[in-house]
């Protein structure tokens, strides 16, 4: 892994003529864990998508693991998606699936064999707190399941980034701080770690318990916070 | 695309069939669409088949044939019946000339006038039956010296009649054929719909399996295998519902006539079984497209 996870140099991004993000540069060193902050609507999920490769910026250098983002095909950012993990506030489950399923289709899209991970998999939802729900279906689940669910998903392939978008937005305090630990624990495994959230005591809570860059957008500038917190 | 590509596009990982949802109108659609497709091509390709057969059996039974008809009174009949054996017996490329006798020429004309006919008492006209021999008769050359030497010989080569009906079995079998390719190409237009309807239906489907890290191959390759089999096993009903179908027609008989002959003969019934191979991989080609056109609209 190069010196920089993920860096944006002088990224902006525009769509349907209005510019959501504009000049924005930023680096994530590797280990780090890091906050993205914003009022809704302010770019936080955008800036996310950008780091995976969802959406391209429309000027400026974006470079994954030192490769520029613009310059891969679509099958290479699949094979670069697998190494960043992404949790959704929404989640996203294949509903016909099993829970077990859902979280192991990282391994299938990547061809590793499901069989073989069998004890990664059990070991993994027991760590997410859902060891006892393995063939329960995306519907029958709660909320805070589903989003440990999702990290779990996020987590199989052993990412070296995982990006979170509002993990804690449909989850009461508890669970958050539950989810807050876990991705806490995913960092000093040696992950980034990349929240988006508008929730500051999310932020606050987590201040105690790990070294984090705040970093806000406003003005679809992106600042560096920490001092109001 | 390459063999290996297509192959993998079939095989791939079996596990990967899961992703999408085994339900929905788009499976019902398919099969129905490639089984009435099938069953259409079953009757198009007998048809095709059975014209073809026609056409040659009447352009080479008839080819050969020509008929020398002599109008005379009764008293000069037998005379100009006998200078027309001799003129054709001299004529290069007639390999034989023969009178048809009374009740080979009351055999004729019974369908019309029935058995009982009372030949001696009608003037009917002297038939003689004329096989030609290779390289073949000079027509205008025969016609020409029998209008010398023979008043009342009226030379038929059946060309005639038999250009037109030669004509028109050949029409019905490009018919056949040009038949077969539309049911082809509504087909592939039909099974393009029913994917485009499943990749929308599923694109929260895709939307995760992208978020994942899953490869469009991985994707389409999912879509692709799901719209062949289908188009496959419903072909497979569809060909072995039209075969019974024919199989039922009335087998072919003088009586009947050009619609008792329509159907298979021989090797002709193996001819079917590439249908339902055709049909998937119509559906193969026509998935591929749409999910490959669809995955990069919703990049």
């Amino acid at each position: 892994m190069g010196a920089r996870v993920i860096e944006l140099e002088n990224v902006s991004y525009t769509y349907g003529g209005g510019e959501l993000l504009s000049d924005v540069s930023v680096q994530l060193q590797p280990g780090s864990f890091h906050f993205l902050t914003g009022p809704s609507g302010a770019g936080k999920t955008t800036l996310l998508k950008l780091c995976y490769g969802a959406l391209l910026p429309t000027s400026g250098r974006l470079s994954v693991f030192d490769q520029d983002i613009s310059s891969l095909d679509r099958d290479q950012l699949a094979v670069l998606r697998r190494r960043v993990g992404v949790v959704h506030q929404d989640c996203q489950f294949l509903d016909h699936m099993t829970l077990a399923e859902n979280v192991a289709l990282p391994l299938m899209v990547s061809g590793r064999s499901e069989s073989s991970e069998q004890d990664n998999l059990t070991e993994l939802l027991s760590w997410v707190g859902l060891g006892a729900r393995l063939e329960a279906h995306p519907p029958e689940l709660s909320g805070g399941e589903r989003q440990r669910a999702a990290l779990a998903r996020a987590v199989i392939l052993s990412p070296d980034v995982v990006l979170a978008d509002e993990p804690t937005g449909n989850v009461d305090w508890e669970m958050s701080q539950r989810l807050l630990r876990l991705l806490i624990e995913l960092n000093r495994m040696g992950k980034t770690v990349l929240i988006a959230t508008h929730d500051m005591s999310l932020i606050r809570a987590a201040k105690s318990q790990v070294q984090a860059r705040v970093l806000r957008i406003s003005q679809r500038k992106l600042h560096l916070a920490g001092a109001d917190l | 695309m390459t063999r290996a590509e297509v192959s993998t596009l079939l095989r791939g990982d079996t596990r990967a069939n899961r992703v999408v949802p085994p339900t929905g109108y788009t499976a019902h659609l398919t099969l129905f669409v490639a089984g009435a497709m099938a069953f259409l091509v079953v009757f198009a390709l007998a048809l095709a088949l059975a014209s073809g057969r026609i056409a040659d059996r009447w352009a080479s039974e008839l080819a050969g044939a020509a008929t020398l008809r002599i109008n005379a009174p009764a008293e000069q009949l037998a005379a100009q019946t006998e200078a027309a054996l001799t003129v054709l017996g001299q004529t290069p490329g007639v390999a034989s000339a023969r009178a048809l006798s009374a009740e080979e020429q009351v055999a004729l004309l019974s369908p019309w006038f029935g058995p009982d006919l009372p030949l001696d008492t009608l003037p009917i006209p002297q038939l003689i039956e004329i096989t030609e021999g290779e390289p073949g008769m000079d027509v205008m050359g025969l016609r020409l010296r029998l209008g010398a030497e023979v008043p009342g010989a009226v030379l038929d080569d059946h060309t005639r009649w038999r250009e037109p009906l030669v004509e028109a079995a050949m029409s019905l079998r490009r018919l056949g054929w040009i038949s077969i390719l539309l049911i082809g190409g509504a087909t592939a237009a039909m099974i393009t719909l029913a994917a485009n309807a499943s990749l929308a239906a599923n694109a929260q489907i895709i939307e995760v399996l992208r978020l994942v890290g899953a490869r469009d191959g991985f994707i389409a390759g999912a879509f692709v295998r799901r719209f062949t089999y289908r188009a496959f096993f419903g072909a497979l009903v569809g060909t072995l519902l039209g075969m019974t179908g024919v199989l039922l027609l009335p087998e072919a008989s003088d009586a009947g006539g050009f619609l008792t002959g329509v159907g298979f003969q021989g090797a002709d019934w193996l001819l079917p079984i590439v249908i339902p191979i055709l049909g998937a991989a119509v559906a193969f080609f026509a998935t591929w497209a749409a999910a490959r056109r669809k995955l990069k609209e919703l990049s």
